[in-house]
This record gives structure tokens, sequence and C-alpha cells, in this order.
């Protein structure tokens, strides 16, 4: 339809003057800002902020307890995507809300129910302590804590699109004489690609960013049990502000990049009539 | 789990099994332990903790907070969606992809910076302050802010592919009987998008209530201003006042669940308008 | 269902409840496309219905309508009662001539455009085209002036409309013109630039040339609203979260028509359309046929003098297809209203329509009566799509029509063969064709064979009461005529060593 849909003329500029005005002031100037506070002297300040060794070893243990989360919880997703899916039982229902409460749970709740469980109070505790587990206030914890975090995400992206598909295509394949793990390979991959890697890509995200949930659980030992983003509070509450903003622009580039990813899998996903991401 | 119908396609064993497992051990066992060992409090001690002066304050800070942000959020959110989805002008794609930086960015990155940028000296909060004597950094305008930033991209995806799948026919039927261009938003298209920009909102105040990472920095966490309620939940923690912290939790929790509640029954309702079409 | 023959053009406007026309019947031999001048008759109104008028018997129903029904299923026999005509309603405007529901036993048609207050001038009352006369045949005003002196009275008419979107041209050069009160069809395959022509009419879209008028007014640059038109969207586009009644009524809310008067016409038209007691019901409690009734109450609510229907059909499942095609009909033809349908559907067309305008690739191939479509196409493409043709090379080698140019081509149509049954004396045999019988399809009122003959595959359909034939059997056929493609055009050729009795579509209905 012409020119009826184009709408008032006046209305229009307003409505793309606004937005780009709410998104400068919101999202172009804090990476800005990032940015610039890193690199306000140079580089060599920012290097050598991030080579300090405490920074490398958050660095490290951020990546660790990222790939943990994602590997998990992508496992998690597939299984579940697919018995929720695939399948009609009971308490179905309660599995699906299941699943999105660590959605709807602020991080600092997240941490405290895992120090709840197997802190010091926790009924776990007396267990781990005779076997020597350390959970709370250490690596295991954190992991765990981010694996709570981001729980839902693959399994959110993968069954909606799961659930349009229908089961015909399994089925056609499974009379055919087709085991689980090869059906699953080969008939339902394919289809919910997209979507898994949409999935791991906010689970990645989200898992190098957590904040409030490892905060908790973390014991804060510079080295040891810190996350990058931990490592950033530290650094900044100490006013040492530009290592932290230098460490802040390894995890703006991260950013950036998860967010070049999602638009790229999106724009690819869209143009495949196949299926859908969202 | 009685097998009314028998299942064709294989795998239930081992999905269930592994879903089942995991399920429990992330997500049941430590939200059951948690309010099975707050139960130790007691009703009495629960009240006592929740009814403090001090707690309830940073209650009503993060729910006023909140509520400003969202609100905020579902103006500019619809505005963003409309404004991608309908018009076509440069850069619109590069907004577009950069809708989701506040999911992709750690929240104390986000924090630190929006601290730095609306101080009186920052970017922001310089001009700010010079011109018009408004202080956003450590006040309750930088909590609105920070959960602002968090939470833009909740409305703006809820509303957007609903805009996209909108079809024409609807505002050229209303065209072709009369109705204006503000007839055919309000009454025609409104009502379409209201769900979804409900939802949106919904969400949105839900992810501010629980915020914490970005707001710490630039709240100032002043008791009884500017503190929050999730803060609460830490500095009791980290004095090992556990039974105090986790009835606060609690109390969140449960609004947590209403919350998704009530998305959960707009989403259905929205759904049976729907129809078949 | 009883069939109410369809009027043939011009000859039928009683079924229209208006004043009666001058009866005219189809002269032979005119250009396809031109329908006789419809009579002087201004846009219907209460005003306009004859009080008790009975209406032209000729079509074969009653006159007067009997007991209130429907024609659509749910409320009594499916197809109706043709006799059943009153929509209830009739409520008059002021120095309305028709009586109440009570008219519905006396026999005055019932109009259906009751106006409970609106006058038939005022039938868009935000004043669209107040510079364009009703129904513009009536008297001519300013823009009819010049419509005046054309000599189809056309009601709506398109000249040399040309619409391309980017490369892609979806009308070329597209001229049609519609009389007052006919249903037209715009009948092509997908693509064709029908749903295009439609969406220009309606103003939906901006032709990129040439001139659409409405009651004689060009109405390029008016806005939809101002037309008035009614559009009836494929999908219906209901408001979903408006009621049925506010769905009906936005349209008059729109124009600021008071509420009291709302009321009344919305009730009107549901009563109109068998919708009663479902006011309050949202358009996702509705079954299918349900909302396509609702979307026609809404399109007709403001009383447009122009009703335009995008696929109508296309989103109906099967059975209730034809029921609901026998209702539009029906709704369509007592209201009188001027119409214009898209479909891609043939038997849909044919049966439905007063005109049918064919498109194909962007041009209209031929517009006029389906009879004359399927007797005088004007163009080996509308030879080929009316009917279920076959096409056949150079067709000189079959009997009687050696006369045919070398290597052209032609389309018989299955009831153009003529299958002998086996054992009876066979009438022409000097004239017949050997034929093989390929294959027989049982199609519920006869059998379809398929038929070898001389290296050609025809069709034809053979009656079950004949002796059955088997494939492999050996059958004489007889080849009556075809329509031979000459250039850009199709001519009727008959078999020059036959002579049937009947002459193809020379009849009179």
């Amino acid at each position: 339809m012409d020119g009826w849909r184009r709408g008032n003329g006046t209305l229009r500029v307003f409505l793309i003057a606004f937005s780009f005005v709410f998104i400068t002031v919101f999202l172009v100037l804090p990476l800005c800002q990032v940015l610039w506070k890193a690199f306000e002297f140079g580089f060599r300040p920012f290097w050598e902020s991030v080579s300090d060794q405490y920074a490398l070893k958050a660095l490290k243990l951020s990546v660790l307890t990222t790939v943990a989360a994602v590997i998990c919880n992508t496992a998690f997703g597939l299984c579940a995507a697919w018995a929720v899916t695939r399948f009609s039982f009971r308490g179905k229902g309660f599995l699906i809300t299941l699943i999105d409460i660590p959605f709807a749970v602020s991080p600092v709740i997240a941490g405290l129910v895992f120090i709840m469980t197997f802190g010091r109070l926790g009924w776990a505790y007396p267990f781990l302590s005779a076997h020597d587990i350390k959970i709370v206030f250490a690596v295991p914890g954190l992991v765990l804590a981010t694996i709570f975090v981001t729980f839902p995400f693959v399994a959110r992206e993968i069954i909606p699109v799961l659930t349009a598909r229908g089961t015909d295509e399994e089925e056609a394949a499974v009379l055919m004489g087709s085991g689980f793990f090869t059906t699953f390979r080969r008939v339902t991959l394919p289809h919910i690609r997209w979507a898994l890697l949409y999935g791991v890509i906010l689970c990645t995200a989200r898992a190098m960013g957590e904040f409030g949930a490892v905060s908790v659980v973390s014991g804060h030992l510079r080295g040891r049990t810190n996350t990058l983003p931990l490592h950033i509070e530290i650094l900044f509450r100490e006013y040492h502000t530009l290592q932290s903003f230098s460490a802040a622009a390894i995890l703006v580039a991260t950013a950036v990049l998860i967010l070049v990813a999602r638009n790229i899998v999106e724009g690819i996903s869209r143009k495949d009539a196949d299926y859908y991401v969202r | 789990m009685k097998r009314t119908r028998k299942k064709t396609l294989p795998g239930f064993g081992i999905t269930m099994g592994v879903t089942l497992a995991y399920a429990s051990l992330i997500v049941l066992i430590p939200m059951a332990s948690m309010a099975v060992m707050s139960a130790d409090l007691g009703l009495a001690g629960f009240w006592r903790t929740v009814s403090d002066a001090r707690t309830l304050a940073a209650l009503k800070v993060s729910f006023l907070c909140s509520l400003a942000a969202a609100l905020i959020n579902a103006v500019s959110g619809l505005a963003l969606a409309w404004v991608i989805v309908r018009y076509r002008f440069p850069l619109r794609r590069f907004i577009d992809g950069l809708i989701e930086l506040p999911f992709a960015l750690p929240t104390a990155v986000a924090g630190i910076s929006l601290t730095v940028l609306t101080t009186d000296r920052g970017w922001v909060g310089k001009p700010l302050f010079e011109l018009l004597g408004v202080r956003i950094a450590y006040t309750q305008l930088g909590i609105i802010a920070a959960i602002t930033f968090i939470t833009i991209p909740f409305v703006v995806r809820t509303v957007q592919p609903v805009l996209e799948q909108l079809s024409p026919d609807y505002e050229e039927a209303g065209l072709i009987l009369g109705a204006g261009p503000a007839s055919v938003f309000f009454r025609i298209v409104f009502p379409e998008i209201l769900p979804a920009l409900l939802t949106g909102f919904s969400l949105a105040f839900a992810r501010g209530l629980g915020e914490y990472g970005s707001v710490i920095f630039i709240a100032g966490n002043i008791p009884f201003r500017t503190e929050i309620a999730p803060l609460v939940i830490m500095s009791k923690l980290e004095q090992f006042n556990y039974d105090e912290a986790t009835a606060v939790a609690l109390l969140m929790l449960v609004c947590s669940f209403v919350i998704m509640f009530i998305v959960n029954r707009l989403q259905v309702r929205a759904a049976s308008f729907a129809g078949e079409k | 269902m009883c069939v109410s023959p369809k009027p043939s053009s011009g000859g039928m406007p009683g079924a229209r409840g208006t004043a009666p026309f001058p009866a005219s019947s189809p002269a032979p031999g005119k250009a396809p496309g031109e329908l006789p001048p419809a009579a002087a008759a201004p846009f219907r109104g209460p005003q306009d219905s004859p009080a008790g008028g009975a209406r032209e018997s000729g079509s074969g129903r009653p006159a007067g309508g009997g007991a209130r029904g429907s024609a659509f299923p749910g409320h009594g026999a499916p197809g109706g009662d043709c006799g059943a005509m009153s929509p209830g309603t009739g409520t008059g405007g002021p120095g309305t001539a028709v009586p109440g529901r009570a008219s519905a036993v006396s026999g005055a048609p019932g109009l259906g455009i009751g106006t409970s207050g609106l006058k038939p001038g005022d039938s868009a009352p935000a004043g669209p085209e107040s510079e364009a006369p009703r129904g513009g045949a009536a008297s001519p005003g300013p823009g009819g002036a010049k419509a005046a002196g054309e000599a189809a009275r056309a009601h709506v008419s398109l000249e040399g409309v040309n619409k391309s979107f980017g490369d892609f041209s979806a009308a070329t050069d597209v001229s049609f013109s519609l009389p007052e009160g006919t249903l037209g069809a715009l009948l092509g395959p997908s693509g064709s630039g029908k749903t295009t022509i439609l969406r220009m009419i309606a103003g939906l879209e901006t032709p990129d040339g040439g001139d659409i008028r409405i009651g004689g007014t060009r109405v390029n640059d008016l806005h939809p609203s101002r037309r008035g038109i009614g559009f009836v969207f494929q999908n219906y586009a209901l408001f979903r979260y408006m009621t049925v009644f506010d769905n009906v009524a936005f349209g008059l809310k729109m124009q600021k028509v008071p509420r009291a008067a709302i009321g009344e016409r919305v009730r009107e038209l549901l009563a109109l359309t068998s919708m009663e007691g479902l006011e309050r019901r949202y358009p996702g409690q509705l079954s299918g046929g349900q909302r396509q009734r609702v979307a026609f109450a809404r399109a007709l609510a403001p009383s447009p003098r122009l009703l335009l229907l995008d696929e109508p059909f296309a989103a109906i499942d099967a059975k209730v297809r034809k029921e609901l095609r026998s209702w539009l009909r029906d709704m369509i033809s007592r209201l009188g209203i001027t119409s214009i349908f898209v479909t891609h559907d043939q038997s849909e067309a044919i049966e439905v329509a007063d005109l049918v305008i064919i498109t194909n690739g962007g041009r209209v191939e031929q517009a006029g009566t389906p009879l004359e479509l399927y007797r005088d196409p004007a163009t080996p493409f509308v030879a080929r799509f009316v009917g279920e043709s076959t096409v056949l090379e150079d067709y000189g080698a079959l009997v009687g029509f050696e006369g045919a140019p070398r290597g052209a081509s032609c389309a018989v149509r299955p009831e153009f063969v003529h299958v002998c049954p086996p054992g009876e004396p066979v009438q022409f045999g000097n004239s017949s064709e050997d034929a093989i019988v390929e294959s027989v399809s049982f199609r519920g009122s006869s059998l379809e064979l398929r038929l070898r003959v001389k290296g050609y595959e025809l069709t034809s359909f053979y009656s079950l009461e004949h002796a059955p034939v088997a494939p492999g059997e050996r059958v004489k056929v007889l080849i009556y005529r075809v329509y031979a493609f000459d250039g850009g055009e199709a001519r009727l050729v008959n078999n020059s060593r036959l002579s049937s009795q009947g002459n193809g579509y020379n009849f009179v209905i």
C-alpha cells in the first residue's frame, strides 16, 4: 500500500530522531566510555593492566566457567527439548516452568540458593566436608552458579522451533529403522542448528558477564575465585579506574563479537526459509 | 509416570533421565533446600526481617525504580520497535543489531561505565548538572538509568516480532472504513501489540527488581535512599546473617513468581484472541 | 439446493430488487465486454424499493418471500429456500416506502440496505464524493457530464491503467467497465494482476497511469475512504480485539454517525447476514464462514456503492465454500450493489458472476459474460483457460478439419467430443474418427474418458447411462468443433462434415 501507509511525515522524523538519541545515550555512549577510559593514556597502560597476572587469571576463570556452563547447558537443553517436545507425560508443564525459573530469579538470590545448599549451613555440607570437596567459595561453586543462571537459554531457543516443526520427520526416520542418536543427529539437528547456535551465543554472553550470582558464591579471592567481572569490581572500588576499564574493554570486545555473531546467525536463519530463530 | 501411549520415538529414557537429574541438581534441589532451610526462621522471624525499616525502604527503592525504568522502556521500546520495523532510514540495521547490547555486555561493565558517564564530571552528567542541576549518579535517577539500560531489549524484542507479523490488512481495512492514522494506530494496531508490550514490560520489571551488577556502582548504596533490595540481601550475607538474607530473598522470589505468572496469563489470553486467525 | 439460474447479461434486473430495468436480450455479435446500458437506477435506498413491488419472476423465484429464512445453512435447508428473501430489515429512513419486518410476508423485496436514517445520498456521510452523483447513472452531476456521453453507463470503469512494482509490471493497459448492479469477477491464474487491479480500484495501490472511475468520477487521487467502497479481505482482517458488533460498527463510527443510528444499522446488517445473537462474540470465537459474514457486514455498513472482495472464499474449506458462494451471490443480488471479486477458481467465477474479466500477465484478455467467454473466446489464452481444454497442435489431420492451415493449433473442450457408445448405430459414420480409450475415470456424475485419436489425446465425458467402455477399447468419436488459434485470436471452427442440432453455445437462457 503506497502513500497511505507511510504515515505522517513529522511523526516519522520525530520518532527516528528519538530513537537515535535514545540509542546514542543509552547504548553508544557507555560503550565509548569504556573504550575511552581504557585507552585514555594510550595503548601501553591498557596492555599492562590486561596482562597483569590477576587479570589474566580472572580471564581464565571466566572462560573456564563459561565453557563449562555452555557445554552443560547445551547438552541439557537438547535433552530437555527432545523430551518435552516429542513426548507427552505428566508433569510436562511443571518441567517447562522449572526450566524458566532461573530467568525469574535475581542473580543474588541464585547465589544465595547455592550457599544455602552447599555452604556451611547447607544440608549437603557435612557430606562435602567429609570428602573435602569445596563448592562454595571455590571454583566449583562459581561454575554451578553460572550454570544456574544460564540454565534456560539453550532450551528456550530450541523448544519453540521443535514444537513448531512437529514430529513427522523423526517418525518417518524411526519407521525406517533409524536409532535415537542417528535420528537426532541427522534429522533433528539440522533443523535446529540456528536456534541452537543462537542459544549458545546467548548463553555464552550471559555466562561471561554474570556478576551477581558469582559475587555471592565466590570468596573474592584474588587470583583464585575471581572471574573477570569480579576483578573489575575490585579494581573499580579501589579507584584503579584505568585498570578496571581496561579489563572492561576486553569484555566489551567479547560483547561486540557476540552481537556480531548473533546478528549473523539471525540473518542467515532468516534467509533459510526452513525455520526461524525466534 | 504412566505410559498412556506407546512412544513411537526413541530416546525417552535417556533424555528424560538426563533432564530430570540435571534439573534437580541445578534448580530443584537448591531452590527447595533454600525453602526448607528458611523454614527454620519461622513466620515471626520472617515477618520481623521483612518489616524492618531499612529492608522495606530498600524494597521500595527497588520496586519504584524498576517500575519507572520499565515504563520508560515500554514507551521507548515501542518507539524503537516501530521505527525499526516500519521505517527505512540509514543505520536502521545498525540500531537493530545494537539492541541486544545490554544482554551481551556484562552487568559490571555496564555498571562502571554508566557510573562514570553520569557523574558530575562525566560526558552526560556534566551537562545535565550544569544546565539543569540534575544529578544522575548516586541517586535514584541513576538506578533508574541503569535498570533502563539493562532492560532495553525486553520490550523491543517482544514487540518487534508482533509488529513484523502484523498483517497490513487490518490497517488497510481501517483505512477504507475511514479511520485516520491516529485511529488506525490506537484502535487497531495498539490492541494487537498490547499483549506483547505488557509481556515485555513485565519481564523488564521483574528483571529490574533483581538487578544487582549494573546498579550497585551507580547507586551509591545509601541506606534508605539508594539501597536496593538485592544489596540488602548481599549485606546480610556478608554479615553471615543467613536467615534474614533468606527471608528477604524469599519475599523477592514470591514477587518474581507472581510476575512470571502474570506474564504467562497475558500470553495465554493473547493467544486466545488470536484464535485460529 | 434450489438453483436460481443466473441472469444473463443485462437481462434480469429484477433479481436485483430494483425498479425493473427495461429487459434487453443480449445482442449476438456485440463486442464482448460491453453490456447493454443499465437502466437509470439510482443507488439503492429504501425510497427506491417499490413497496410491495413484485420481483420479476423470470428468475424462477416466487415473487415475495415466504418464510423468513436465509440462504445460509444452519438456518434451515442448505442453499436455502430461494424464496426466502427477507433480510428482515428495510427499516425505513425518512420517506421510505418500505414497510418494516412485516414486509417479509407482503413480498416487498428486502433490500437489506435499509438505512435507518441514512439516506442513499449519504451512503458515506463523510462526504466522500460529494462531487459525484449517486450511482452516476441517474442524474449527471458534475463529474457525470462526461460519463453521460458514454454509451455504456458504467458504474466502474478502468481505462488504460498501468502499475508496476520495480521491474515487474503487475498491470498493463487494463481497461474494462462494469455497469451498476453487476457482479463482476476478476479471474486469472496466480500472479496475473487481478488482485493488484482490485486494490487499485480500492485505492490501496496507486496506478502509474490511466483512469479509474467510480460512478463517473475519476478516483485516482481519492483516499480509499472517500471512494464509497466496501472491501472484504481474503483473510477477512476482522479486528480481533473488538466484538462483532464493534467490528461492523467501525466504519459508521469513523463517520461519526450517531450512536442510536449505528446500533440500528449494525443490527440490521447482522440480521441480514444471519449473525444475530453473536454481537458480543470476538472473531476468534467464530467459524470461518461466520467471519466471512461479519467481514461482509462490516464492509456494507457504511452503505458503499461498490463492493470489492479479494478471493472471498479462498480461506474457507471446500465443503462450506459452495454454500457460501450461493449465499454471497444471493445477498449481492438482493442488495443490488455493484461488486467485483477476485478469484482464481473458474467454476466460481462462471457460476457466480455476471461479467467475468480474464487477466493474464497483467493484461485483460477478455471481459464478458460467462457465456460469451465460452462461446467467443477472444484469444487463445481464453480459449484454453476457460473450461477444461486440451490444446492440439496441427489439427488439420482430423476428419472434418482438413481446411486448417499447416501447423495451426486449436483448443478442444470435452463437450465438443462425443464418444459413440459401442453397440449403438453411429450417426455420421463418415465423419467419425477411430479412437482408443486410454483411461476411464469415475467423476461421480459421469465418466471421464481419455482417448487417443490419430496421435492426439482428447478428453470427453461419457454418461453412465451408456454401455460401459473399458481401457483399450476402440470407439468412434465425433468432434463437433474446435477453437482454432489464429495469430492472437481464437475462432470457432465447426467440423465441416457435421452439423449438430445444437450449435454449441447459441441458446437463450
